[in-house]
């Protein structure tokens, strides 16, 4: 059994989540607190983009307990709030390709209320606001598209960011970007969760790592304290803004993109 | 929900305007049904200007199919579909962007289209107030319908070969009616025209109404 975590930011309880009639989620238990980066693992198949998938509502929780964000996933109207709230970075880019760099960012930052300053300062976070930010995304290499789509999700500023293998395609330099990336985003309040086959690198920014095999948590760890907003890197050259207070005037920090 | 489609929308014409699809081959394409049925029809011309508004609305038909096609085609890859399930957007906003997108296309084709019966077809163009009236409201009834079954068949791995088969029977009385009021309109009994008009706005009523209130469901199962 999953230790229980105060404050869960996700809450998950004997969760079952189908793709058709096969249980890619069968009895899960997780809890991962505010400001938590939990690294998950685990083989091929063994369920870990379900879960993420799950956690950002976009696939029905049939049974179990699932809260996340203080949303029941198990209710469709929940599930649809809280993909306002998190930030999935898959294996897709969510990326159009006839439209620029800046385009796209743009795009997806002002859908969840984002200003166009924002998402420039994000392409600016992920080095794409120079000779890049005008070039269509067809014409990307597979990791600038990823890039990409991390600046989109940095634009957007989510309290739950699900990172499937942030790190594929990358080079070195962009990795590096990727870690600072969640080291601060956890920093400043945002809860990781990261799934990848990278253990050294992952495992080295996680606070904690739990591994799932055939849609079961396996061997889960001891939740560690969440980060405190002083643990931030003093290096880390532009960190990404943090989750604002409520502001009744904006949309939920939100991220469209994948 | 007003804000989210203009967002929509933008972004859709700006695809459009960077990939130049509408430009490079529906117009085209329209075109050449045009040039096929004046082909077809040429031993008798007068048979060919008789038909003009059937032949013209036909060709409107086809080019809307590939507009709706295009429209979804891009949010079926890499993500797109979930990344909109994702963004926050109003389902019932993202509706109207895409159907106003296509509007807008469709009805820069029309334009091109009537041109082009009046070159190839020598069709002298009169009621011009029933004309744009009909263009307008069958316009909007088709960018709507097609925006409800273009969602409808994005997901599915035959989308391209199903749209047509669910979208064309749904849209005849589109053809009926926008037809009826062309030639109408063309043979200066405009009174006659009006009530098809009628028929034309109630569709696009009904679509646009039902597609603020099921996209979001649609989107969700797609």
């Amino acid at each position: 059994m999953e230790p229980v975590v105060k404050d869960a930011v996700v809450h998950l309880r004997a969760a079952v989540s189908l793709l058709g009639r096969f249980p890619a989620l069968a009895g899960l238990d997780l809890d991962v607190g505010r400001g938590e980066v939990v690294l998950v693992q685990g083989s091929n198949g063994a369920g870990k983009t379900t879960l993420l998938r799950t956690c950002a509502g976009l696939i029905p929780v049939s049974s179990g307990e699932a809260i996340v964000l203080g949303c029941d996933l198990t209710v469709a109207a929940d599930r649809g709030a809280v993909r306002r709230r998190v930030g999935l970075l898959g294996h897709a880019t969510g990326l159009y390709d006839d439209l620029t760099v800046t385009d796209n960012v743009r795009f997806w930052a002002r859908a969840c209320g984002a200003t166009k300053q924002e998402a420039d300062a994000a392409l600016a976070v992920l080095g794409l606001d120079g000779r890049l930010a005008d070039v269509v995304v067809a014409k990307l290499s597979a990791g600038q598209r990823r890039r990409t789509s991390l600046a989109a999700l940095v634009a957007r500023r989510s309290e739950l960011w699900l990172l499937d293998e942030p790190h594929a395609g990358l080079d070195q330099a962009g990795r590096d970007v990727v870690d600072k990336l969640i080291r601060s985003a956890a920093a400043a309040g945002a809860t990781v969760i990261v799934a990848s086959h990278e253990l050294d690198r992952a495992g080295a920014i996680a606070d904690r790592t739990v591994t799932i095999a055939g849609g079961t948590v396996v061997t889960p760890s001891a939740p560690s304290a969440p980060h405190s907003p002083h643990d931030s890197t003093p290096h880390d050259p532009a960190p990404p803004p943090p989750p604002p207070p409520p502001d009744p005037t904006r949309k939920p920090e939100v991220l469209g993109v994948p | 929900m007003f804000r989210d489609a203009a967002l929509v929308a933008g972004k859709d014409l700006r695809v459009e305007w960077r990939s130049r699809v509408t430009i490079n081959q529906v117009a085209p394409f329209a075109v050449l049904v045009l040039i096929l049925f004046a082909f077809a029809l040429d031993p008798d011309r007068g048979v060919l200007q008789q038909a003009t508004a059937g032949l013209f609305w036909v060709a409107v038909l086809f080019s809307a199919l590939l507009a709706v096609q295009r429209a979804f085609a891009i949010e079926s890859v890499d993500g797109n579909r979930d990344a909109l399930r994702l963004s926050g957007l109003d389902p019932a906003g993202i509706f109207l962007g895409k159907a106003s997108a296509v509007a807008l296309e469709l009805a820069g084709l029309e334009a091109l289209l009537l041109v082009g019966v009046v070159v190839l077809y020598s069709t002298t163009l009169s009621g011009w107030l029933l004309l744009v009236t009909t263009c307008v409201v069958a316009t909007i009834g088709l960018a709507a319908a097609g925006s409800l079954y273009g969602v409808l068949a994005a997901g599915l791995r035959v989308r391209e070969t199903l749209l047509p088969l669910l979208l064309l029977p749904v849209v005849a009385p589109v053809l009926l009616g926008a037809t009826r009021a062309f030639e109408a309109a063309f043979g200066q009994t405009t009174a006659d025209g009006w009530s098809w008009v009628g028929l034309l706005t109630t569709f696009a009523v009904i679509y646009v109404a039902f597609g603020v209130l099921a996209f979001g469901s649609l989107l969700e199962e797609s």
